[in-house]
């Protein structure tokens, strides 16, 4: 155990760095006489939301969800459902977000949880398309094209998030609550039985666990959290269309999971950022970037299997 | 007063039977040793007494009640845990924490999302008791995954003790352990009679003689006799069947 709470209070740690470095990312860029970078930024803490969400189930349940982009979806199209009906307010919007979210995964995960390993990956997989391709026929809302917001979500009547500066933070402080909140969940009662399904199945069941609720509720908050960051995306880009929900970016989602390394939840954020900024960077650079991503990628799972995590481990030392 | 009280039990695989028509009857507080041959079933058996497995007919009553049906989460929860042959524990746990999540399983709802469950007093101090039953509180704050073999053995126990079983099935728990280990072990089941009802699974012919009360013998998925050790040890069909070719062996 006292491994274990040093890890704890490591996690904790990287990501206070974490934060900190992104608090000061907004001067930074304006020093850098660059204010477009803090879109990128907030971009990249919105992806950071959904990537921990999904390290939740991944790295601490062993549910691979490969479709786990449908519920950025849902966030973003609450944020351009609700708006075209003039209710712009964000707090209305994140929690019709997550009510919808919610509906999905309890449904969509109550069947998928019948299925283990490849199967729930594929299973997830068909339900994330399929929601894909439900947001695709809506034609009042763009279809394949998507639809423009007018503005960005208000909040308390105000249009406090207009500003970019002002939306990045709001990104960021729910990035940090959202993270205090799966920590928490990792640590607690539930944590611990949802991370013993884990380690070993069998076990969990002649102590008298059935596996399937626990799974259920964490796969059931875990779309919640990433509604969030759909419905801060749809703010940061101020456009919404199906392609927040593609396969593709369901890969993405895992692919930041396992870059930051999994169960760790500050590694996910680590992941997120490293993967987007990875992408800008070698895009400017030449425009076969996924090439070289994809390079970087698989030299990042041969030399540490553990993610950017296990290689900062590797470097200082700690084995654990 | 029976405990566990199993009748006309059948299992097939195809044409093989390898459960024929079992009826065991374990009485409050007895430790009953089921021994057999190789292949004579006796890990079927388990299976379908914990839960893992259905059988084709027959029933099973803990404390009067039929759980044939259920499965083997809600049968540890009414109080018929198990240890396995093959150890299984939670690699990336603590010693402590593999027991203290077989207390919570018990203690309380593990709907739970705020409190950190590790500092939560009842469940330590009652891990820490199984783990002093099982010896292993010195082994406490260790990965599981970093117990020697005879250690996996004694965290298997001790789980299977803390979810606190009226019956506790213990699957050949001294599978692979030997020499002062293996008394060890058998010393601290000793202890444990009267306490726990058990039925023991067990190859270890020493062992079961020193401990059970009441010995039955599985050959061919069959029981050919229960009684004491002594008859048992005298009874002609159980030394042709089994433990003549034991010591011819």
């Amino acid at each position: 155990m006292i491994a274990q709470r040093a890890r704890l209070a490591t996690r904790v740690k990287v990501a206070l760095i974490l934060f900190a470095l992104f608090a000061v990312f907004p001067p930074l860029a304006f020093a850098l006489n660059d204010p477009f970078l803090i879109l990128i930024g907030t971009r990249i803490l919105a992806y950071a939301i959904a990537a921990m969400a999904l390290d939740l189930i991944l790295g601490f349940g062993a549910m691979v969800s490969f479709g786990h982009a449908a519920y950025l979806g849902f966030g973003a199209y609450a944020v351009a459902i609700l708006s075209s009906y003039g209710i712009s307010d964000l707090v209305v919007q994140m929690v019709v977000a997550m009510l919808g979210a919610a509906i999905f995964a309890l449904v969509t995960g109550a069947i998928s949880l019948r299925t283990q390993g490849v199967y729930f990956i594929m299973i997830t997989l068909a339900f994330g398309q399929m929601a894909f391709f439900f947001f695709t026929s809506l034609s009042a809302y763009g279809g394949d094209d998507g639809v423009g917001l007018p503005q960005r979500s208000t909040l308390f009547g105000r249009d406090i998030l207009g500003g970019d500066t002002a939306l990045y933070y709001t990104t960021l402080v729910l990035l940090m609550v959202l993270f205090a909140l799966c920590h928490m969940i990792v640590r607690s009662r539930f944590g611990r039985v949802l991370t013993g399904i884990r380690e070993n199945r069998l076990r969990m069941e002649a102590i008298g666990f059935a596996p399937f609720r626990y799974q259920l509720t964490a796969f059931v908050i875990s779309g919640c959290l990433t509604s969030v960051a759909g419905v801060l995306l749809a703010n940061q880009a101020q456009f919404v269309s199906p392609a927040f929900m593609s396969w593709h970016r369901s890969g993405e989602l895992i692919v930041m999971v396992v870059l930051g390394g999994i169960g760790t939840l500050s590694g996910a954020i680590g992941g997120a950022v490293a993967a987007l900024l990875l992408e800008e960077l070698l895009g400017m650079l030449t425009e076969h970037w996924r090439l070289w991503f994809g390079v970087f990628l698989v030299l990042m799972v041969l030399f540490s299997p553990r993610g950017i995590t296990g290689a900062i481990r590797q470097i200082i030392g700690r084995k654990t | 007063m029976s405990r566990l009280h199993v009748s006309g039990l059948s299992k097939h695989f195809g044409a093989l039977t390898v459960t024929n028509d079992v009826t065991l009857d374990v009485t409050s507080g007895e430790l009953h040793a089921i021994i057999g041959p190789n292949g004579a079933g006796k890990t079927t058996l388990v299976a379908q007494l914990s839960g893992e497995l259905r059988p084709d007919s027959g029933s099973i009553l803990l404390d009067g009640r039929d759980i044939t049906d259920l499965s083997m989460p809600r049968r540890v929860r009414l109080g018929l845990a198990r240890s396995f042959q093959i150890t299984q524990v939670l690699p990336g746990f603590t010693v402590l924490e593999n027991v203290a999540l077989a207390v919570q399983a018990r203690q309380g709802s593990s709907f739970r999302f705020f409190a950190p469950v590790g500092q939560e007093a009842p469940l330590n101090d009652a891990a820490h008791d199984a783990l002093r039953d099982a010896g292993l509180e010195d082994r406490a704050v260790l990965q599981a995954a970093a117990l020697s073999h005879g250690e996996h053995r004694r965290l298997e126990l001790a789980i299977a003790l803390a979810t606190q079983p009226k019956v506790l099935l213990l699957d050949e728990p001294l599978a692979g352990v030997g020499g002062a280990e293996a008394e060890d072990f058998i010393a601290r089941l000793k202890s444990l009679k009267g306490r726990f009802t058990m039925v023991l699974i067990e190859h270890d012919m020493e062992a079961v003689f020193a401990l059970a009360d009441r010995v039955s013998v599985l050959v061919y998925g069959q029981i050919i006799a229960t009684g004491t050790p002594e008859q048992i040890r005298s009874d002609p069909k159980v030394r042709s069947a089994y433990l003549g070719e034991e010591e011819g062996a």
